[in-house]
């Protein structure tokens, strides 16, 4: 190779520049919950805080109402989560091995609902459930989140379904099989990774969810998210505190996001090559 | 979306990976489809269960989205006609006035404003997204195996990162006093940020805005362009290389080439989602200071529900819808193209 040494150091650099400043929030935010306040309140930052304290997580822990937000939040998401499964793993498997007409009408409406513009509904959204007398209750939450992840969940288990070879599924009705019991004896447990990081992700976007628990629910029935974005306001500026809920909050995700990203990503893509 | 929203997020931003994803599956199925489906059933046509199978199986999937997404935007478009005000919800009037609340934002400056805003704050956005994740992308391909994992994990802790808490840490990043970029600054020799406040001017919150969205957006479009650089074949490399391309010149007749579709596809879905993105714009400055910085979605809502014209927010929100319908038809566009050239 006749690469100089400057050259084969600078992607080196900019990649170190890049990692920190990609890691860099995400780096503050939990040193920031296990600062001194001394420390958080200094006009020189410390980087690296050796006496570490968990007071900050107390506060966090001790604030009103905490545990109902935790308890909320887990509610909404895996009730959403675990129905929307069920009804995507129906249609997806219609639209995975079926031929029907309105096939393609059904997939395009799948395509464009992942793409609903949920952030300006919101006002109908607000008005159906008031009607229905529904406003700071879990329902229509759970409900509402169960449809926002209801089309991604059935795009990508169609595909982690195309992905079971067909011939599995024939041979288990030649051997006497009926369409349903070849679908639970043959399809379903090769399903499970599938099932698996998909609903995980389902997970991922309703515990995040802030605009539409932000107009649903003000007194009642609040999520984590809406509690994170009120914080500042409630505890003045105690950044420990609120920095140390945003760990807490964000933590869940995190590990999960990187404990699927292989997984997910490898299952997507080798449902697209072996189709 | 996503996430995050989120991401992701809330837009999520998996979506966009699940529909490359999928464009190939359904195209290699068209091939396998071929397979008779006699074979499912014994002899004689298929017979009514099994016509009807398909149907029964999409009977929930459809009923749901009809009420919970359908319902919504119905109700959306029928309350954009109505005269709701806070008077009208709590006496449960329903007052029909017409077009009147679009007359009325047609000929509003503040709309224009806020459409424009928007559509130059997604343009930037974008334009840094698709510059800068493309660029991470193919620094990515071109690292060595242990630098590529450290900006691997860099890359995958800002993009899994909640929307929510992200814009709650650059809140804390940059404080007025104790901020660290404040601080950074500085110590640059810029004394004069020592005690800049961010959120006091609208392009001062735009710039801490879009960095937000910049930096959680990035890393999808990187591991994407990573991905697929991985699929173009050695040898077109070495066959431009061969005949004198440099580096931009293997960009433009190589790279890009082969991963147009990407491109396009990814393009059109930052865009849809920048334009709608709603937590970020919100929860930095509520649209402020003095509502310079609200983009449509941020003005449906304080217009909507913050000053409790229902009718007026719907009106907007039912325009941006609109707005949003134009770009998503363009998305499906380029990918029913490429399922049919597939």
């Amino acid at each position: 190779m006749r690469r100089s040494l400057i050259g084969r150091t600078w992607p080196n650099v900019i990649a170190v520049v890049l990692f920190v400043f990609f890691i860099f929030p995400v780096y503050w935010m939990v040193i920031t919950a296990f600062k001194q306040q001394k420390d958080i309140v200094s006009r020189t930052p410390v980087f690296l805080p050796l006496d570490a304290t968990l007071d900050h997580f107390k506060t966090a822990v001790n604030a009103p109402k905490f545990w109902e937000y935790v308890t909320n939040s887990f509610t909404v998401t895996v009730v959403a989560v675990l129905i929307s499964l069920v009804i995507a793993t129906l249609a997806s498997f219609a639209i995975a091995r079926m031929k029907f007409r309105g096939r393609k009408t059904f997939v395009l409406v799948v395509m464009a609902a992942q793409m609903a513009p949920w952030e300006v509904m919101t006002i109908a959204v607000y008005l159906i459930s008031r009607d229905n007398e529904m406003l700071n209750s879990l329902v229509p939450l759970t409900a509402f989140y169960m449809m926002m992840v209801l089309p991604f969940t059935i795009w990508t288990l169609r595909s982690f379904i195309a992905a079971v070879p067909k011939e599995l599924e024939e041979s288990a009705m030649v051997d006497g099989c009926t369409r349903t019991q070849a679908f639970m004896k043959v399809i379903f447990p090769l399903l499970a990774p599938g099932l698996m990081s998909t609903s995980l992700f389902g997970f991922i976007t309703a515990w995040n969810e802030f605009p539409l628990v932000l107009i649903l629910n003000k007194t009642d029935g609040q999520t984590l998210p809406l509690w994170l974005s009120s914080f500042q306001t409630n505890f003045g500026t105690d950044w420990g505190a609120t920095m140390a809920a945003s760990t807490l909050f964000a933590l869940p995700v995190l590990i999960l996001f990187v404990f699927l990203q292989r997984k997910a990503v490898g299952g997507l893509t080798d449902g697209a090559v072996k189709g | 979306m996503a996430v995050h929203s989120e991401r992701v997020q809330t837009q999520s931003p998996d979506t966009g990976k699940a529909a490359v994803a999928s464009i190939e599956t359904s195209a290699a199925g068209g091939g396998v489809k071929g397979t008779p489906k006699k074979s499912t059933r014994s002899a004689g046509g298929p017979g009514l269960g099994t016509r009807l199978a398909p149907y029964l199986l999409l009977l929930p999937a459809t009923v749901v989205t009809l009420g919970l997404l359908g319902w919504p935007l119905l109700k959306t478009v029928l309350v954009s006609f109505q005269n709701l005000n806070a008077r009208q919800l709590v006496q449960h009037l329903t007052e029909w006035n017409g077009f009147e609340n679009y007359t009325e934002q047609l000929t509003n400056a503040e709309f224009w404003a806020v459409t424009g805003r928007t559509v130059a704050f997604t343009l930037i956005n974008v334009l840094l997204i698709m510059v800068g994740g493309s660029l991470v992308g193919l620094l990515l391909n071109r690292l060595g195996k242990k630098m590529r994992l450290l900006l691997s994990i860099g890359l995958l802790l800002a993009w899994a990162m909640p929307v929510v808490a992200a814009t709650t840490v650059y809140t804390w990043l940059f404080d007025i006093r104790f901020g660290v970029v404040n601080w950074f600054l500085d110590r640059l020799g810029w004394h004069s940020m020592a005690d800049y406040n961010w959120t006091g001017t609208q392009y001062s919150t735009f710039f801490v805005i879009i960095l937000l969205i910049v930096w959680g957006s990035i890393p999808f479009v990187a591991f994407n362009m990573y991905a697929g650089l991985t699929t173009i074949p050695k040898e077109l490399y070495e066959a431009a290389r061969m005949d004198g391309a440099g580096a931009g010149k293997i960009f433009t007749s190589v790279i890009f080439p082969s991963l147009k579709p990407f491109f396009l596809a990814t393009t059109f879905l930052e865009v849809i989602w920048v334009f709608k993105a709603f937590t970020q714009v919100y929860a930095i400055k509520a649209g402020g200071p003095d509502s310079s910085t609200r983009t449509l979605p941020v003005h449906a809502f304080l217009e909507g529900t913050g000053a409790q014209h229902y009718g007026t927010g719907a009106a907007i929100a039912v325009l941006t819808i609109l707005m949003l319908g134009v770009l998503m038809a363009y998305y499906f566009r380029i990918i029913l193209k490429q399922e049919d050239e597939l």
